[in-house]
């Protein structure tokens, strides 16, 4: 590609500064590749009985893996974070996307409005919804007050619960992402559209959607894995009923001690992570990572 | 009997406090060049959007081909619009581009590229169909914005300045073969440009716009040569102009005089003048005589001193300050004066050269 290699500065030029920036890069690098290094062997080790790992290499923490007991679980945690995603970009998409094309002032509120859950832990704003959900809640007071059902409908701990969960925390993200996407859209390229024949929703598909489906991709990104992992929702909202790859790893890391096969669930969830980006740059064809930052 | 392809009926159009248009009429023929000419933030512009569709008038009319078309959605017009920034679909190649109006219109496959690249070839691009338009230089991408809006052949073409981002030597390569375009294909088009030389260059008429209004409409020369008002006559070509009054009419001559400074003549053209009247009057720098004030037996004239000398484009450049403090310039060809600032001038003109303007407003 001519018209990117142009664009950029080139390499020789910036020896001095690329020497200086040289201790960061490699404590960055220390810091971020150590410990993936270590999970790595990790995973290929033997547990040992109590505490530690005997330095023996063995495959049977991926063999394990295998087991249906944690397929089963790899299978339901795929498909929930499946239905999550699915949930997400349905509701973060649209909204990101007619976020960007509100007036500035109005936009800034909106992103202010985004923000300020985070200002409180989400443990917090999940005991929120422990409260909406949990029987004779606020939620089943509401309903059975409007005469919708008769009685209570039981949704904490359930998997809806878990599901509803996941979409508020993890919604945002795909909002953002599409946001920022959509921002730099370009509005005279649908007029440019609109001006050859397309009529408003040819112009949406063949345009703008196409040129923010990189903040589609990297908001599913953003938000498949950590449907995987975010344990604590299921735990909070899901009892446990609900077990979330991320829940057995915990589990076998903190209370089984069992850390090769922790190590391997987690580099498991990693390829998933690698391959989804793979996928995202083919579909996408974006060869840096930008839209993901 | 011509029908206009394009006619506006006192359109209005207000972005909140601003007046963009203030109520514009205008006829345009089939097969046509027409520039709107004017100074940025004139409105030519929003006059090409309500053209296109894009955006709706506060009131007025818009009709194309006899059909009133104002309400009625850009993708139902035949129209088409070269943007000034090109608006090339990035995630397509040139010929993806070029065929898009072509594929929402369900064309079969082969019809399509046939087409693109009749187009391409149209703009002395064949080749270029696979490239990315990011991968094209200013002026390459420039004539793929114009092949993808002439594949389908629209009624009217739409032009935004669209060889403002080139250089020099391009744009004039450019204006020639947009102009050979337009007679190949016959196709009619509106063209905006703040260029004054551009204008007169291509158009077979020029609409100058100032301040959401036409201020003349006409053929170059008409504009060039009779300005009706001094907002044409100093934008297109930088005329002097020149306040007096009426002294003597003699025929069709009227001796405009100015105290101080002295009388010069200028043709009336018709238009009625009563002794007295005040007046206002263009002439074109290359259109003046310049003499020292002690070689002239008659002493006609307006009497001045010289300010500057300055070598632009070919011509010298005099600046004449006048009596009352008023600069004229005149302009001669090549480098050779005797004048010299200090020297004192004076001014005049055969009385076609100059022209009256402003006679609506000082006839009020
Ligand atoms: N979307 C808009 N919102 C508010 N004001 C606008 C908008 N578009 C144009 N205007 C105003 O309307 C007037 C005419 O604008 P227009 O774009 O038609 O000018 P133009 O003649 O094309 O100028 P230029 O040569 O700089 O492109 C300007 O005063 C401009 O500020
Ligand atoms: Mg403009």
């Amino acid at each position: 590609m001519k018209g990117t290699a142009a664009g950029r500065p080139r390499r020789g030029k910036n020896l001095p500064l690329l020497l200086m920036l040289l201790p960061i890069y490699l404590t960055t690098l220390l810091l971020v590749a150590g410990p993936l290094v270590y999970m790595l062997l990790l995973s290929f080790l033997t547990r040992a009985e109590g505490w530690g790992v005997h330095y023996v290499f063995t495959l049977d923490n991926y063999l394990k893996i295998l087991q249906p007991v944690y397929l089963n679980t790899f299978v339901q945690s795929l498909k929930l974070a499946l239905l999550c995603t699915t949930l997400i970009a349905l509701i973060g998409y649209p909204f990101g996307y007619f976020m960007a094309k509100l007036p500035p002032k109005w936009r800034g509120l909106f992103s202010f409005l985004l923000i300020l859950p985070f200002w409180t832990s989400s443990l917090m704003r999940l005991y929120g919804w422990m409260i909406i959900f949990r029987a004779n809640g606020i939620l089943d007071k509401l309903l059975m007050a409007a005469s919708l059902t008769a009685e209570p409908l039981r949704l904490l701990y359930t998997y809806p619960a878990v599901a509803v969960g996941m979409v508020y925390v993890l919604t945002p993200f795909m909002i953002y992402s599409v946001y920022s996407s959509a921002e730099k859209l370009d509005w005279g390229l649908v007029e440019a559209a609109r001006d050859l024949g397309a009529t408003p929703l040819q112009a949406f598909f063949t345009i703008s959607f196409k040129l923010t489906l990189p903040g589609l991709l990297s908001g599913v990104v953003l938000t498949f894995i950590p449907s995987m992992g975010l344990f604590f929702i299921a735990d909070i909202l899901g009892g446990n009923k609900v077990v979330l790859v991320g829940s057995v790893i915990q589990e076998q890391l903190l209370k089984t001690r069992n850390w090769p096969f922790a190590a391997a669930l987690s580099v498991v969830l990693m390829l998933l992570t690698t391959l989804l980006i793979y996928l995202y740059r083919r579909i996408t064809k974006v060869r840096d990572l930008e839209g993901l930052i | 009997m011509r029908e206009p392809i394009l006619q506006l009926e006192q359109v209005v159009k207000h972005y909140a406090e601003v007046v963009a248009l203030g109520g514009i009429d205008l006829s345009i023929w089939q097969g046509e060049f027409i520039t709107l000419l004017g100074p940025s933030g004139c409105g030519k512009t929003t006059t090409l959007r309500i053209i296109a569709g894009l955006e709706q008038p506060d009131s007025g009319r818009v009709l194309l081909e006899g059909r009133d078309v104002t309400g009625v959605e850009p993708n139902r017009r035949d129209v088409n619009t070269v943007f000034q920034n090109y608006a090339l679909f990035p995630h397509m190649t040139v010929e993806d581009n070029i065929g898009y109006s072509l594929r929402l219109r369900k064309r079969p496959r082969a019809d399509i590229r046939r087409a693109a690249e009749e187009a391409l070839a149209l703009v002395q691009l064949e080749g270029y169909g696979r490239r990315m338009p990011n991968e094209l230089s200013g002026g390459q991408r420039q004539r793929v914005a114009i092949a993808r809006a002439i594949v389908n052949r629209p009624a009217l073409l739409l032009l935004d300045e669209p060889l403002g981002a080139l250089d020099l030597q391009l744009r004039r390569q450019m204006q020639i073969e947009l102009k050979r375009l337009q007679k190949q294909l016959g196709i009619t088009f509106v063209y905006i440009t703040h260029d004054q030389e551009e204008a007169l260059n291509m158009s077979d008429r020029i609409a100058v716009m100032r301040a959401g209004q036409f201020e003349q409409i006409g053929t170059p020369a008409e504009i060039y040569d009779a300005p009706r008002t001094s907002f044409v006559a100093t934008f297109v070509g930088n005329a002097n102009l020149l306040h007096g009054v009426a002294e003597r009419v003699e025929g069709d001559t009227v001796v405009l005089c100015r105290h101080p400074g002295g009388c010069v003549p200028v043709a009336r053209r018709g238009a009625p003048v009563a002794q007295g009247q005040p007046l206002t009057l263009a002439v074109r720098s290359e259109q003046v005589d310049i003499a020292l004030l002690g070689d002239r037996s008659d002493c006609a004239g307006l009497r001045g001193v010289v300010s500057e000398k300055s070598f632009a484009g070919g011509m010298l450049r005099i600046a004449v300050q006048l009596a009352d403090g008023q600069t004229f310039t005149v302009s001669r060809h090549g480098l050779n004066s005797a004048l010299e600032p200090g020297d004192a001038v004076s001014l005049n003109w055969a009385p076609e050269s100059a022209v009256l303007i402003d006679l609506e407003v000082s006839a009020q």
